[in-house]
């Protein structure tokens, strides 16, 4: 029985792929989605305890996604994650609409403590 | 590097009429047309203008020195003709009235002579002589009678042309006279002289009637040159004048000149005095009347000089400080174009570096994850065939992703050096950082970089791309300038609370005193066409924005020395 479920969003296919079968191995059921449409949809006929969210998406932004889940989906956490501290950092008005934020590169162990924090505060 | 040591033993070493390789021919043709023209403009008219006046002034005087002169001799020649003439009408009309036997007496010759006396002054004496030349009769204040005067040539003039104006000279009496004598006759075949004396004082009186001044002389000389009167500069009567170069005899020549006699320049006025030997002589000497005007010329002299050399001070510090200006002026403003082609190209190269950076970062962290999925898999299955192999190369692949993340952290923190932007940083990793990108060049060629930092450096506000700059340029140079199997020492140290200081040494061969001073200015570099001789003046402009100080010191065989000064808080 997996411990939540949580929804990993971002472009790379290859990368978020790879992290849903890492959290697995760790009994973490996830799902992902390669762009907006996608996840929003998922979110409608899944629930999710924790969403990680790719602010750069292509079409939809991150933003835009971040707003539809934080009216759509309130009690849902949304951890932002941003660029590779290039010059694209989200700005902090974007960021403090989210639970948290992690910039990349981001080991599996601290996403899954990062989740696990937003969770015990929930 | 713009003052790389290295290098410096095989440069060309700039002089030091021309540091920071300015082109300074181009000033100094500048400032010699700008010397020249400006001369030329403000001297020229003041000369022309001196010169104007100087013939304008020396030819109204010699106009006037003409005229005076001109007027003396008219005068006077008017008056000795009419002087001459008269007295010589007058003895004639003795000749003409009287017979011989009229005369033929002393009384009868007295009565005559005091005729003469009482019409007209100048008759010393009077005399009837023979025709054998022995004087019959006489009257005057000499002892004559009987005096034999055949062998006189003024008697023999008589006898040549009837009647004889002598010139003058001392005679039986020893003074000086001149005799009017007339050949009459006495009958059929026999003639008579009839002659009177004449005093010079008559003649003194026509030549000296005017006053002259001390630069004019007025006399006579007969056609021998010797003076007939006395002359103020050339002595008493019979005395030689130096040749005068007086023409041929002219009734009414009248001739003006100007002459160089005993060698000052002098106006020669003469003219011969009809029906007599005399000639009359008047000269002016033009410098004596003009010392007045002489003086003055040379206080203009002096006032002309005075304001030439006054003008060619102005005008050469005028041109040099214009030049100077221009010069900085043009300085200022390749300098600044050059960093603005400088940050233009920096920031070019830094959007470049990010740009691959992030390219690069995606497929590394794809690699990084399946790595990570692989170890998973032979960390949590029961069964995995060469689990340890597997996770040892697993961890081998994640080194490698870390490598290469490192440095397009690199990249990624140059791609930000160019927006201005105050930041906490700390210093050593900072430099740590700086030396990372050498580190593969120094590795090459065996330069070893030593850090030696303080504990407790507290962390200094500044901006990170610049500060990243700075460091990067001195380090480049170190690495360049000590050669293969090199050292750079490179401290951090907090002197007091308020700044930082960095020191990067290196033990390359130095630079000498002379291109010390210089390394700092912009266009100086010792590279030849290979550097801009921008480098280090950019270093330090950016640190002085930064609020800091930086300095060298070096010596020629020991290495070089950069010291670099930062605010712990910069003060905006």
């Amino acid at each position: 029985m997996s411990k939540w479920h949580a929804l990993l969003i971002d472009d790379e296919e290859e990368l978020v792929s790879t992290l849903v079968e890492r959290l697995a191995y760790r009994g973490i059921e996830a799902r992902y989605a390669v762009n907006g449409p996608q996840a929003l949809e998922l979110m409608e006929n899944h629930p999710f305890d924790v969403v990680l969210l790719d602010l750069k998406l292509p079409g939809m932004s991150g933003s835009e996604v971040l707003a539809v889940i934080k009216q759509k989906w309130p009690g849902v956490p949304v951890i932002m994650i941003t660029g590779h501290g290039g010059g694209e950092d989200a700005p902090m008005s974007e960021l403090a609409r989210a639970h948290d934020c992690l910039t990349k590169p981001v080991s599996i162990e601290i996403l899954i403590a990062k989740m696990e924090e937003v969770l015990a505060t929930r | 590097m713009e003052a790389d040591p290295e290098q410096i033993k095989t440069a060309e070493t700039p002089s030091p009429e021309k540091p920071a390789g300015v082109r300074l021919p181009q000033y100094r043709a500048l400032r010699r047309y700008l010397i020249l023209t400006t001369l030329t403009v403000s001297l020229a008219p003041l000369i022309i203008m001196a010169t104007i006046n100087y013939v304008q002034d020396t030819e109204k005087y010699k106009t006037e020195s003409r005229f005076t002169v001109s007027r003396i001799l008219s005068n006077t020649r008017r008056a000795l003709r009419f002087a001459v003439t008269e007295r010589r009408s007058a003895l004639n009309l003795v000749g003409e009235e009287n017979s011989y036997n009229d005369l033929a007496s002393d009384a009868n010759v007295a009565g005559a002579l005091r005729s003469l006396k009482n019409s007209f002054g100048g008759f010393v004496d009077l005399g009837v002589i023979d025709s054998k030349g022995t004087q019959l009769y006489y009257d005057g204040p000499y002892d004559l009678k009987g005096r034999q005067y055949s062998d006189q040539e003024w008697y023999q003039q008589v006898l040549l042309h009837d009647v004889c104006v002598s010139k003058i000279f001392l005679g039986y009496r020893n003074v000086p006279h001149f005799i009017i004598a007339f050949k009459r006759a006495r009958s059929a075949s026999d003639f008579y002289v009839l002659r009177a004396t004449l005093d010079l004082d008559m003649i003194n009186r026509q030549v000296y009637s005017l006053e002259l001044d001390p630069a004019t002389d007025a006399f006579l000389i007969d056609d021998a040159g010797l003076l007939q009167t006395s002359s103020a500069f050339y002595g008493p009567p019979g005395q030689q004048v130096p040749d005068l170069y007086i023409a041929p005899h002219s009734r009414e020549r009248e001739l003006i000149d100007e002459r160089i006699l005993d060698d000052q320049p002098v106006t020669l006025g003469y003219a011969y005095i009809t029906d007599s030997p005399f000639i009359l002589v008047v000269i002016h000497r033009r410098e004596t009347s003009l010392a007045y005007w002489l003086g003055h010329r040379s206080e203009m002299l002096w006032f002309l000089l005075i304001s030439a050399a006054l003008i060619v001070l102005v005008v050469t510090y005028g041109a040099i400080h214009v030049t100077n200006q221009l010069r900085q002026a043009d300085l200022k403003r390749a300098k600044l174009f050059h960093n603005i082609e400088y940050t233009s190209k920096m920031a070019t190269l830094g959007r470049l570096a990010a740009s691959v950076a992030h390219e690069i970062n995606n497929p590394l962290a794809i690699i990084n994850e399946k790595a990570g999925l692989m170890k998973d898999m032979a960390t949590f299955s029961d069964e995995f065939p060469n689990r340890d192999k597997a996770l040892a190369l697993v961890d081998s692949i994640t080194a490698s992703v870390e490598r290469c993340s490192r440095v397009t952290h690199r990249l990624l923190g140059f791609g930000r050096r160019m927006d201005i932007r105050k930041e906490k940083i700390v210093i050593e990793s900072l430099l740590k950082e700086v030396v990372g990108f050498q580190a593969t060049e120094a590795a090459h060629r065996n330069v070893q970089i030593e850090f030696h930092v303080q504990d407790d450096v507290a962390t200094i506000e500044s901006d990170r791309g610049q500060l990243q700059q700075v460091f990067l340029n001195i380090v480049n140079n170190g690495i360049s300038a000590v050669g293969d199997g090199g050292r750079i020492d490179i401290s951090v140290e907090q002197p007091n609370s308020n700044e930082v200081t960095v020191t990067i040494a290196d033990n390359g061969p130095g630079i000498s005193d002379e291109n010390l001073q210089h390394v700092f200015e912009p266009f100086f570099s010792t590279k030849g066409e290979a550097g801009t001789g921008l480098g280090l003046s950019i270093t330090r402009d950016i640190v002085e924005k930064l609020g800091g100080v930086i300095g060298v010191s070096s010596s020629l065989g020991h290495g070089t020395r950069f010291t670099i000064n930062l605010p712990i808080e910069k003060a905006d």
